[in-house]
């Protein structure tokens, strides 16, 4: 494989991981602040993503589309952790996964009655689309390019979000010890909902950002979903840090895997077994990588003990 | 407390019942949903082996469910092609038996559990929920990516496999060997629940501490439940796949994992009737709500979220009242 | 001379800055009731644990019936003879009290994996457990669930329960907590007679039974032994008053 391609599929695998991470992001601030296992995270991604292709459907504005992601997943996250999630907080982790199981059976079969079976299209605005010209003579794609950039802001925003705010003070201070700050007069139910809107508006941004690469259907976002859990597994639970770090290693290992190794097994076999075993073997690298984390880590990269 | 055992003689009776009657009504389609209930209540049952006897909650039985299926798609394709599994170094064919698929289907499921569980059970809590989920999408994507099964399209087998002196295409005849094995594994798990094994894992779902301190791991009795669980799901998947004739990678889905713990749920986590009260209530619904209305899965989800949030026993909690029994 | 049973060697455990146990040493020996004293937080809880094999050192060894366990968890430790009981309740609480018993007795026996007699007919481990609950007078209790026990109660229970273990030596954390002056009293008098079996190394804040059943007492403060002795050698000893009645009452 040529230079060139390599440095492409490291490209992709940083846009994947990126974005990943957007959905990572949410769940590990929900489970570290709140203790919640949400499966309805991918949910709130697929809101994103029909809210934007349906608002760039009526204006043909791709920012407004962005907006209204944000908007409508931060109020589905909040309207949810209203009227459901707040009564699993005190629950087991099998409560928690049941109800938000059962949201998504809700969330999708109402978005496929709403939107019918159909996908959905969301276009790359003009300005983003096309190839740059990178040093080096490579040709990517410009909105992939922001993609990873959209992300990697985000996550500065976070960790200064989480550093350095009296939200973030707030935050940590109810990771430690709920009680504690509700004693000391934080209004912890808001706290709450503010935060799973915050990590629902993430995803859901998420969700609008890939809708422009890939279509807008339902069922989109549980294959994410599963794959943010193995980046919060493997970066550890309740760690931005560990997000960031985990997604970026998932969607590296995803997507040079599938590049790669078919060609590595080609080396020593014949080409169409190598090919099959290849892709076969990559399909499963994220959980073989993650298998391989915990044998040595059982609570992640960056978890607590 | 003397109630629960009367619901469950009375949910039971009803699968040979209603198969009955659908047979003297010749009504083969009720038929095959009782089947097809029986068989997924053996896959609840498996599943609550770990689930409500050993508080592991598993998001990856479909792993042991679509082993069981595709152990019997493996077997029954290469029968039906008289091709060999395998020629060197020893020679392995398919086979159309029924009690040999079971046979490798049970011993591979057991064999994926123990890798998954000794890999799994090292970690705890939401970990090792996503971890089971995580190896279940793993033989998902397997079973998509390769090829010689069929691949993302699965596979088909054209005549069911053979049990000695049934017909097993007789829709009563293939029930009754279904009902067969949930009634027998049911017996063998209730036997199971009350053995030295199952007090010493459920004392370990309560407290973890307390039998440590016996001189008793929980690793390895939550290893040995997993391993009985996931064989017990994995026959499921056989029969399952026989029942349809039919495997495809849908049986590794992270959605079925997703059902065969609703059938837990439903029915009542660590009661031994549970999954079949869950998998009977499922049938009926798919099949009431399914004939209402094509987005039959909101009810389902509504009803789901109520129970968890209001009726945390399920159905046979609630019929029966707040306590488990004892002995 | 007689070999202690069990014998700690300068262990030591800190959690961040604080030093829980430092640098403890302390033996058992045969037929002895050991007491450990000391005030809140002193680490007596921590010690045992540490003991026991649920909390790993940060160095110093553990010996026990002439063999260095440090290195074992708390599963092979009980297996090899420790009976711990704990001052939080630590029982399996869905299970009526006789269940936790025969628990006690099917660890002590050691075939977990048996998959199809039921548990509760097996005439040897009910038999065992029932005995173990009639010596502490629970005999009457046996079927009601645990979750429904008072406090004292469940404390006879960690106690019954380590009884089926038939240990070579019993850890117990404050068992004399919540049991009421009449309660302390009987278990005073039945601890007094169990020592004939094992040794102890008791943790108890209560006096009373401290001074009537000890051997020896050692004083832990602030993670340190600062005294060992008899019951008298305690009650003169300048640093224990110290301790515990404030600096100018020892004077
Ligand atoms: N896991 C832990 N992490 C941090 N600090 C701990 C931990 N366990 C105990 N400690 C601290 O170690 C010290 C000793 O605690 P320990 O429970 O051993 O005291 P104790 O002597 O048993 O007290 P009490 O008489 O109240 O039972 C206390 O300051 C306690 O807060
Ligand atoms: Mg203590």
């Amino acid at each position: 494989m040529s230079l060139i391609l390599l440095i492409e599929q490291v490209l992709n695998g940083i846009q994947f991981g990126v974005m990943l991470f957007l959905m990572a992001a949410g769940l590990t601030l929900i489970f570290g602040v709140m203790g919640l296992i949400n499966l309805a995270h991918g949910s709130l991604y697929m809101v994103g993503a029909f809210a934007a292709a349906a608002v760039a459907g009526w204006t043909g504005s791709f920012a407004l589309a962005l907006i209204a992601a944000l908007a409508a997943a931060a109020a589905a996250g909040a309207l949810v952790e209203l009227l459901v999630i707040r009564r699993l907080y005190d629950r087991d982790h099998l409560d928690q996964v049941l109800a938000t199981f059962a949201l998504i059976l809700i969330f999708s079969e109402g978005t496929r009655y709403i939107f019918g079976s159909f996908p959905l299209f969301l276009d790359i605005p003009a300005a983003l689309s096309g190839p740059v010209l990178l040093p080096g003579g490579i040709l990517y794609p410009l909105y992939r390019l922001v993609i990873i950039a959209v992300g990697l802001l985000v996550a500065a925003g976070l960790f200064v979000l989480i550093a350095k705010t009296r939200i973030g003070i707030q935050i940590r201070a109810g990771e430690a010890d709920r009680e504690m700050i509700a004693a000391l007069g934080v209004d912890i139910s808001k706290l709450y909902t503010l935060v799973f809107a915050l990590g629902a508006a993430l995803a859901g941004l998420a969700g609008a950002l890939v809708g422009a690469i890939q279509s807008v259907q339902v069922g989109m976002g549980e294959p994410v979903l599963i794959l943010a859990f193995v980046v919060i597994v493997i970066g550890g639970i309740g760690s931005i840090k560990g997000a960031l770090i985990g997604a970026l290693l998932v969607g590296l290992t995803d997507t040079l895997g599938g590049a790669l190794l078919p060609t590595l097994f080609a080396t020593f076999m014949e080409p169409s077994s190598a090919n099959t075993i290849g892709s076969a073997v990559a399909s499963m690298a994220i959980y073989i990588l993650m298998a391989g984390v915990l044998l040595f880590k059982p609570s992640g990269l960056f978890g607590a003990t | 407390m003397a109630r629960e055992p009367l619901i469950n003689i009375i949910l039971f009776a009803l699968f040979p019942v209603t198969a009955g009657v659908a047979m003297v009504l010749d009504e083969p389609f009720i038929i095959t949903l009782m089947t097809k209930a029986a068989i997924l209540a053996l896959a609840g049952v498996g599943l609550n082996i770990a689930l409500g006897l050993g508080g592991l909650v598993s998001f990856g039985h479909a792993a042991f469910f679509g082993i069981g299926g595709y152990a019997m798609g493996v077997l029954a394709s290469h029968a039906q092609s008289y091709t060999p599994i395998m020629e060197t170094p020893i020679l392995i064919e398919g086979t159309k038996s029924m009690l040999v698929i079971w046979g490798v289907a049970v011993v591979a499921a057991a064999l994926a559990a123990l890798l998954i569980g000794v890999l799994s059970l090292r970690t705890t809590g939401v970990y090792f929920i996503m971890i089971t989920l995580a190896f279940g999408q793993m033989l998902y994507y397997f079973a998509i990516s390769w090829p010689a099964y069929g691949g993302e399209d699965g596979l088909s087998i054209y005549i069911r496999n053979d049990f000695p002196g049934l017909n097993t295409l007789d829709p009563i005849q293939f029930f009754a060997i279904a009902f067969t094995v949930l009634a027998a594994v049911l017996f063998i798990a209730g036997r199971l629940a009350k053995a030295p094994f199952g007090l010493a894992l459920s004392a370990a779902r309560q407290n973890p501490e307390r039998v440590e301190t016996v001189g008793v791991a929980p690793f390895r009795l939550r290893l040995v439940a997993f391993i009985i669980s996931g064989a017990v799901t994995g026959l499921a998947g056989a029969l399952f796949a026989d029942l349809n004739r039919f495997v495809s990678p849908t049986m590794f889905s992270w959605q079925t994992s997703g059902e065969i713990m609703i059938f837990v749920i439903l029915g009542g986590v660590g009661r031994l009737f549970g999954p079949v009260a869950g998998a009977a209530l499922f049938i009926l619904l798919e099949h009431v709500l399914g004939g209402l209305s094509d987005f039959w899965h909101v009810y389902l989800g509504l009803l789901l979220l109520l129970v968890v949030l209001f009726a945390r026993g399920g159905l046979i909690g609630t019929l029966a009242g707040k306590e488990t029994a004892h002995d | 001379m007689t070999e202690p049973v069990l014998e700690v060697s300068h262990l030591k455990k800190r959690f961040g800055a604080l030093k829980a146990t430092d640098d403890v040493s302390l033996t058992l020996m045969p037929n002895e009731i050991h007491a450990l004293i000391g005030p809140n937080g002193a680490g007596k809880s921590t010690l045992i644990k540490q003991i026991a094999g649920g909390l790993r050192s940060d160095s110093g060894t553990v010996e026990f019936a002439g063999r260095d366990v440090t290195a074992l968890g708390t599963v092979a430790r009980a297996r090899a003879g420790l009976g711990r009981t704990f001052q939080i309740s630590s029982l399996a609480m869905e299970y009526t009290v006789l269940q936790n018993t025969v628990l006690g007795a099917l660890g002590r026996d050691g075939h977990v994996m048996r998959f199809f007699q039921p548990v509760m007919k097996n005439r040897k481990l009910v038999d065992q457990g029932m005995a173990a609950l009639t010596r502490v007078g629970m005999a009457d209790l046996a079927t009601k669930r645990t979750a429904d026990l008072s406090h004292g109660q469940r404390r006879l229970l960690e106690v019954a329960v380590a009884l089926t273990l038939e240990p070579k030596v019993f850890l117990m954390d404050e068992p004399m907590a919540g049991l009421g002056a009449s309660g302390s009293k009987r278990l005073t008098g039945f601890l007094h007679t169990l020592r004939a079996e094992a040794p102890i190394l008791l943790v108890e804040h209560d006096m009373d039974a401290v001074f009537a059943l000890a051997d020896r007492i050692s004083v832990l403060v602030y993670g340190q032994i600062i005294a060992t002795g008899s019951a008298d050698e305690i009650r003169r000893d300048p640093l224990v008053r110290e301790a515990y009645l404030g600096a100018e009452d020892a004077a």
